[in-house]
């Protein structure tokens, strides 16, 4: 497979595709973008099948001199395939999530949707520096439509603030690769990932990085736009928002800021850690006090993005994988959550948690979904979600105990929240007329619902098969930190276990005292 | 001197042919306008090629008055195809009150912005500026019957006075300090200590060339005049002479003062940043899609001004990009706005009139988008590049500071022009409705490639583009 463009001919797939859809009718639009995108989901399965774990660092790669100044170069590493193969997954979903929802201009909606395909999976594709920062700002273009066009009543708003918010962010990053490249000479991201720029200068270009890639994350307190933005936008472009473009930012702490920056990282930990911190609390009490079903799932997704963070600075093996996990497990589960909200928002079109209520008595296949994907949030044993989460706090822990016990309160948080979503929405009493009257998931429903669950039992039961391609990178980037790394609170040395005389006069003695007693 | 003459093809070729279509406009009356236009064509494409056959001569020619070399070559191609669509989409706006004078006016002022875009010499200089002035306040008020018209030709003639007049006043002083009107011999002056005259000439003419590309503070006549002039002539305005005016103004901070950078550098950065700032929240209240346009170009020049701040090779490679970038930008939107009449054939300027558009006509709309986003500086369109490539030279100039303003000002430019695409696409549909019916085919055609070539087809020119710009500007250093 070494020679075939297969990472060009996943982009070039949709693309084509997207400016079919312009030309195409309404009937002809799906069925093209859906066929598009399910051909993109079998690449992304070759990819996986052919992906040499172990082998060497850079795979499937492709350079040609195109540019000049810059390559069309283009190679992945196992994070780069679990997210493309998130992608690539959650894409026919929405699409079938927008099937009947979408009756305007669906040729200009499917072609949106294809050009965010091809824009998302370019950015974790990228090995070039500009190659990667013109996909990752030309993904605005795309959602700036999704929002504005077929978004809900105060969508002109949340466009503008989604598009401005995140391009402010990212322009400060632009600054800061000029400089890089000016620094190495060179935008080949390999290279600059091994080259090793000044202390000083680290510090800088870290803060630029940090300024877009906060807000991408988004952590707090930029995180204004994400609420808006979710709640405005049709329920797949909030699977898109939530499933991939929220994990750019964590993507882009991992490939650049971490191993480009390491010294850098080391010294601003604890800005990142006090961020996520504030963040996984706030931002959990804030989503317990919605009555708004998806700006309470769109905090969820703060909280949890925070917990992402505060994992990859931990700076070891566990944290960082925790962390990627927790990526791929929010990615799928959070579209879930999106996409429960929007079938009932399909049938009575509000989002109110109130106008809801004893959904578990008609529509009970939806409402064993809709459970399990709570369960996935709040960090089940069994579900995506535990494993990330475990692994995380574990890294976490190790390098600090009092960073581990505040996110661990947002667990519990987590638990509290979504629990209450899905106590007013499911349980209770059926006894608004309008809700009695909503059917249970049609077949569509249940081509979207059963894959996105599929895929969360298997992450919980299994996660050997997603960690497994990225644990050699996760250990790279780990090995390029290490020099920096501050020692954490954590003791971790094997302790010396008591001979077993001594343990048995221990037993014996506090067997004797409680005889005294 | 013939062989001198032997250097200045595209200058004759365009006062002969300039000369012929006025005598032919006589002669023959107003109604050979088909005739005329083909005589104007005519003359620009020789022009034009006269300038190729020219690539790789290096000469100073007329006692070093005049220069003729790559980077001038490179200006007047551009401003010669943007005369070229100009005189293109004249006949179809004007209608039945076309005329001679207007292609002659435009030739003529294309022959004087290649005399400014070559110009060795503060008199040089002097006479390139006037000529393309005088044709350009003629056509600003080219619509005699219309008030806004001649409003705008009397503004313009007026601020336009005056700014030649500062630049007069900061030619002689330049003259007075260093004895010589050549740029030669002013950089030769000014490589030794700077004295207070020669500062304020500096600062003179750098204030009279600031009038000509519209950069802050000397911008204010801009908007009024683009609004007023007729809509060909606006487009004319918008790219031909800011293309001359931004390579004339290159030549003189680069060649003539490159000495004194510290002198000129600090000015530069704030017409750059004034420009950038004002540009953009300027444009934010306009309601006219002409007026929003002008405010558009100004933010452009000022990034543009960064470039040249940085002074160096590669500042001025980016200018010269930019500088094609942009004028296929500008050219396709007014394209684009030249195409909004109502069902009555009159002109739409009102941005609220552009709601539902992208129903209506969704290519247009389409390639509206791209123009506007282009403009913008959003990847992956193509008008990003020219926008890094000026951050670039900048950051590698030690202008760290500037590049940041520069790039966070962007920011505050981008909301109008998503503004716009937002009345195309997200507002329902206007009273006031463009017919879905389409324009002249050369129009959509070159709507269609610039729009296609500024999407990511634009990418791979990068190399070409290069070499070119290269070329060009390593005749100033």
């Amino acid at each position: 497979m070494s020679g075939f463009p297969i990472l060009s001919l996943m982009l070039a797939v949709p693309l084509i595709a997207a400016i079919l859809c312009l030309y195409a009718g309404d009937r002809n639009a799906r069925m093209i973008a859906l066929a598009a995108t399910l051909i993109d989901f079998a690449l992304g399965i070759v990819l996986w099948v052919n992906f040499d774990i172990g082998g060497a660092q850079w795979q499937f790669v492709e350079r040609a001199n195109l540019f000049g100044r810059f390559q069309w170069a283009l190679g992945i590493d196992g994070m780069a395939l679990m997210l493309i193969m998130l992608s690539v997954f959650l894409m026919p979903l929405c699409i079938l999530a927008s099937w009947d929802a979408i009756k305007q201009r669906v040729g200009l909606y499917m072609a949106m949707f294809l050009i965010m395909e091809v824009v998302m999976i370019g950015v974790f594709m990228s090995q070039d520096l500009l190659l990667f920062y013109i996909f990752f700002e030309a993904g605005l273009i795309p959602m700036y439509f999704i929002i504005g066009i077929w978004g809900g009543a105060n969508r002109k708003y949340a466009a503008f603030k989604f598009f401005l918010y995140t391009l402010l962010g990212s322009v400060l990053m632009l600054i800061a690769m000029i400089a890089m490249i000016m620094e190495a000479g060179t935008t080949d991201i390999p290279t600059l990932l091994n080259t090793d720029f000044p202390v000083e200068m680290q510090t800088w270009l870290w803060l630029a990085f940090f300024a877009s890639l906060a807000v991408k994350m988004p952590m707090w307190p930029v995180h204004t736009w994400l609420p808006d933005a979710h709640v405005q936008a049709p329920t797949a472009g909030s699977m898109i928002l939530a499933g991939v473009l929220l994990k750019l930012g964590a993507y882009g702490f991992l490939r650049f800021m971490m191993p480009m920056f390491p010294d850098a990282s080391a010294q601003l930990m604890w800005l990142v850690f006090g961020l996520s911190m504030v963040a996984v609390v706030y931002t959990s009490l804030v989503a317990l006090v919605q009555s708004d079903m998806k700006k309470l799932i769109a905090y969820s997704s703060v909280a949890h993005m925070a917990i992402v963070t505060a994992g990859l600075f931990a700076f070891n093996q566990q944290g960082i994988e925790g962390a990627l996990i927790i990526m791929l497990s929010h990615g799928v589960v959070s579209a879930a959550l999106f996409f429960c909200v929007g079938v009932i928002y399909d049938r009575l079109h509000t989002r109110e948690i109130d106008r809801y209520g004893g959904l578990a008595v008609n529509m009970p296949a939806y409402a064993l979904f809709f459970m399990l994907f709570t369960m996935a949030s709040i960090g089940l044993p069994g579900t995506s979600g535990f494993v990330g989460e475990f692994l995380s706090l574990l890294g976490i822990y190790e390098a600090s105990s009092v960073v581990a016990f505040v996110c661990t309160t947002g667990i519990i948080l987590g638990a509290a929240y979504m629990l209450y979503l899905y106590r007013r929405v499911v349980f209770g009493e059926l006894t608004k007329d309008d809700v009695k009257a909503m059917p249970d998931l049609n077949p569509r429903e249940w081509a979207v619902m059963a894959p996105l669950a599929a895929v969360a039992l298997w992450m919980g039961v299994y996660p050997e098969s997603f960690l497994a391609p990225m644990r050699g990178d996760v250990t790279t980037v780990v090995a390029r930190l290490a020099p920096a790394k501050p020692a954490g609170d954590a003791r971790l040395a094997v302790g010396k276990p008591a001979s077993a005389k001594a343990q048995g006069d221990q037993i014996n003695g506090a067997a004797h005292a409680g005889g005294v007693q | 001197m013939t062989a001198d003459l032997a250097l200045i093809w595209p200058e004759l070729i365009l006062t002969i042919g300039g000369l012929i279509t006025l005598m032919l406009g006589t002669f023959l009356g107003d109604r050979q306008v088909g005739l005329y236009q083909l005589s104007a064509l005519l003359t620009l494409a020789a022009a034009a090629a006269a300038v190729v056959a020219l690539f790789g001569v290096e000469a100073s020619v007329f006692s070093d008055t005049l220069a003729v070399d790559a980077f001038g070559g490179f200006a007047k191609l551009l401003i010669y195809a943007a005369s070229v669509m100009c005189i293109l989409i004249a006949p179809r706006f004007f209608g039945g009150t076309m005329r001679a004078e207007y292609l002659v006016l435009i030739l003529f002022a294309a022959l004087g912005m290649g005399i400014m875009a070559s110009s060795r010499d503060l008199m040089t200089l002097y006479v390139g500026l006037e000529l393309n002035s005088l044709a350009a306040y003629v056509l600003a008020s080219f619509m005699r019957h219309d008030d806004r018209s001649s409003e705008a030709g009397l503004k313009y003639f007026v601020l336009g006075a005056l700014a030649s007049g500062m630049l007069l006043y900061g030619i002689s002083l330049l003259y007075g300090f260093t004895g010589t009107t050549a740029f030669d011999g002013i950089a030769a002056a000014m490589a030794g200590e700077l004295n207070i005259g020669l500062i304020f000439g500096i600062v003179f003419v750098l204030a009279g060339l600031g009038f000509k590309i519209s950069a802050v503070p000397f911008h204010m006549w801009t908007p009024d005049v683009y609004e007023g002039a007729p809509l060909p002539v606006t487009t004319f305005f918008a790219s031909a002479p800011k293309v001359a005016a931004m390579a004339l103004m290159t030549r003189v901070v680069v060649d003539a003062m490159g000495p004194a950078i510290g002198a000129w550098q600090q000015i530069v950065i704030f017409l750059a940043l004034a420009s950038i700032i004002v540009g953009a929240v300027g444009a934010i209240g306009q309601k006219n899609i002409k007026r929003l346009l002008a405010y558009s170009s100004i933010n452009n020049v000022g990034f543009m001004l960064i470039g040249l701040a940085a002074g160096t090779q590669a500042g001025v490679e980016a200018i010269l990009t930019y500088l094609l970038v942009y004028l296929v930008t500008t050219i396709g939107a007014f394209l684009v706005v030249l195409q909004l009449r109502d069902a009555a054939g009159n002109q739409i300027e009102s941005i609220p009139a552009l709601a539902g558009l992208s129903q209506r006509r969704p290519g247009l709309a389409a390639a509206m988008a791209v123009f506007l986003f282009s403009l913008a500086g959003i990847p992956p369109l193509f008008g990003f590049w020219p926008k890094y490539l000026v951050f670039e030279a900048a950051v590698n100039a030690n202008l760290v500071p500037l590049a940041v303003a520069g790039i966070v000002a962007s920011v505050i430019g981008a909301f109008y022009y998503i503004a716009i695409i937002k009345t195309m696409y997200f507002d329902d549909k206007s009273e006031t409705e463009v017919p879905a019916t389409g324009g002249a085919i050369v129009e959509d055609a070159v709507i269609a490639a610039s729009a296609l070539w500024l999407s990511v087809i634009g990418y791979l020119f990068i190399p070409v583009l290069a070499l070119v710009s290269a070329n060009a500007a390593a005749v100033l250093f």
